[in-house]
């Protein structure tokens, strides 16, 4: 039987994990197979996670700043490596202001602080069932 | 067909996408592995396990480390539980492995049980065999965190360690029966902390009870402390050292051959069920039946006994 999968990820330098976390264990108990990467991952390590994983989501936190540069990496690198299937989506503290160019690279979807769980899960259900 | 060309090639993302088809059971997968086949069975698998918080994961990330820096390519096939309740899981050995990530030569796959009792996913094995005919030299396997009787990579593994705890004692004498039976070498990690000498003592007494005749193998003891990087090539070599037995004395072909037939046997059970149901499945006979036992008018064994009597089969 087929069973979504998806990675969370943790990119930068900042040790905040709370958040992704948080929205790993809720995928989790809305049934979804969750593959946890752990802190401090470089583009590069996430997008070959997704690979050897073979997931359907990729679900990336990040509350250091660096969104301008590591959302559009993970996009760049994952087209590079014949992945465009897979549905990319954020979160984090990121500037209202930032997420229209975010969005142009192909994320799907940049969840602010203070998103409902209910949200992402109405989310995932549309997109990946 | 779809991935086979590409995983021969070693390609990471057709092999990725060739076990997430057998992982969910699609036809193409099956389809795949046929074609694999007369490729793989050159790697050498080890199976770790051992109760959870063991260090299983660190001692895996550690053991591809000394694996690669002999100029072996290594592939993990990392198992965690699936929730009994969601179905969902957090697969989180990656975790600790996350330093190999960019490393062509390391392949790192976690599953979920999915259900499946014996410490691994039932796909485990097609994981294993795909990364196999990918190339890689050595093929990891680590369980779920087990208890005394998942056992199940045994069948799987070449060479099985058993991962243990200092402290762990008395329960060293409980789970005499259980997985300790099944140790070609057994590791105790965390060794810095206090007891790691009992342990090591007691397994060595529940060894000698085994009287393993002269010239078999003797399970060594290994104290490792993965995290600052102690002990690890002493596992690697014991765990070379059994493999190579193995294949001298003639053990390994047969460990492969027996879990082949076993597996050739449990693929036979799979199917025939499935033909017996596809074949009666919705016809009124078989509702009147189930009617049967509802009203327990039959009992389960004579139901069985009557559908599957009706089966002719010549060899």
């Amino acid at each position: 039987m087929k069973k979504v999968r998806v990675l969370i990820a943790k990119p930068g330098l900042d040790g905040h994990d709370r958040g992704a976390k948080v929205v790993a264990k809720f995928l989790q108990e809305c049934g979804y197979e969750v593959v946890y990467t752990g802190l401090h991952q470089s583009p590069e390590q996430i997008v070959n996670a997704a690979l050897q994983e073979a997931v359907d989501v990729v679900g990336i936190s990040v509350l250091s700043g660096s969104h301008e540069y590591v959302f559009p990496e993970v996009m760049r690198l994952l087209k590079e490596k014949e992945m465009e299937d897979v549905l990319v989506f954020g979160g984090g503290t990121i500037p209202e202001d930032d997420i229209p160019a975010l969005l142009a690279t192909g994320v799907k979807a940049l969840f602010r602080p203070g998103t409902p769980l209910a949200d992402i899960q109405t989310f995932m259900k549309e997109h990946v069932g | 067909m779809r991935y086979v060309e590409g995983a021969l090639k070693g390609h990471q993302l057709s092999g990725a996408r060739l076990i997430r088809l057998l992982e969910d059971g699609d036809p193409e997968g099956i389809a795949g592995l046929k074609a694999l086949y007369p490729h793989a069975g050159r790697a050498f698998i080890l199976g770790i396990t051992g109760p959870p918080g063991a260090g299983k994961s660190t001692l895996v990330d550690r053991i591809i480390g000394e694996f690669r820096g002999r100029g072996l390519k290594v592939g993990v096939v990392a198992i965690d539980p699936s929730s009994p309740f969601s179905g969902g899981a957090i697969l989180g050995d990656r975790v600790r492995m996350q330093r190999h990530a960019t490393d062509p030569g390391v392949f790192v796959r976690s599953m979920a049980t999915r259900g499946h009792l014996g410490g691994l996913s039932r796909a485990t094995g097609e994981a294993a065999f795909v990364l196999d005919a990918m190339g890689y030299d050595v093929i990891v396997i680590e369980t779920v965190g087990v208890g005394q009787d998942e056992i199940e990579v045994v069948d799987l593994a070449h060479t099985t360690a058993v991962v243990c705890l200092p402290g762990m004692g008395d329960d060293i004498q409980a789970m005499k029966a259980g997985i300790l039976e099944i140790g070609d070498l057994f590791i105790i990690n965390k060794a810095d902390r206090p007891g790691a000498d009992e342990v090591a003592k007691q397994l060595a007494v529940m060894l000698d009870m085994r009287h393993i005749p002269h010239g078999e193998w003797m399970p060594p003891v290994l104290k490792t402390v993965a995290v600052k990087d102690q002990g690890i090539t002493e596992v690697v070599d014991a765990a070379l050292a059994h493999r190579d037995q193995l294949a001298a004395s003639g053990k390994l072909a047969e460990r492969v051959n027996l879990r082949e037939r076993h597996f050739f046997r449990t693929l036979v059970r799979e199917m025939a069920a499935e033909k017996v149901f596809g074949a009666v499945e919705g016809t009124a006979a078989f509702a009147a039946l189930l009617e049967d036992l509802r009203d327990r008018k039959t009992d389960p064994y004579s139901a069985a006994e009557g559908l599957v009597g009706r089966l002719s089969f010549q060899a």
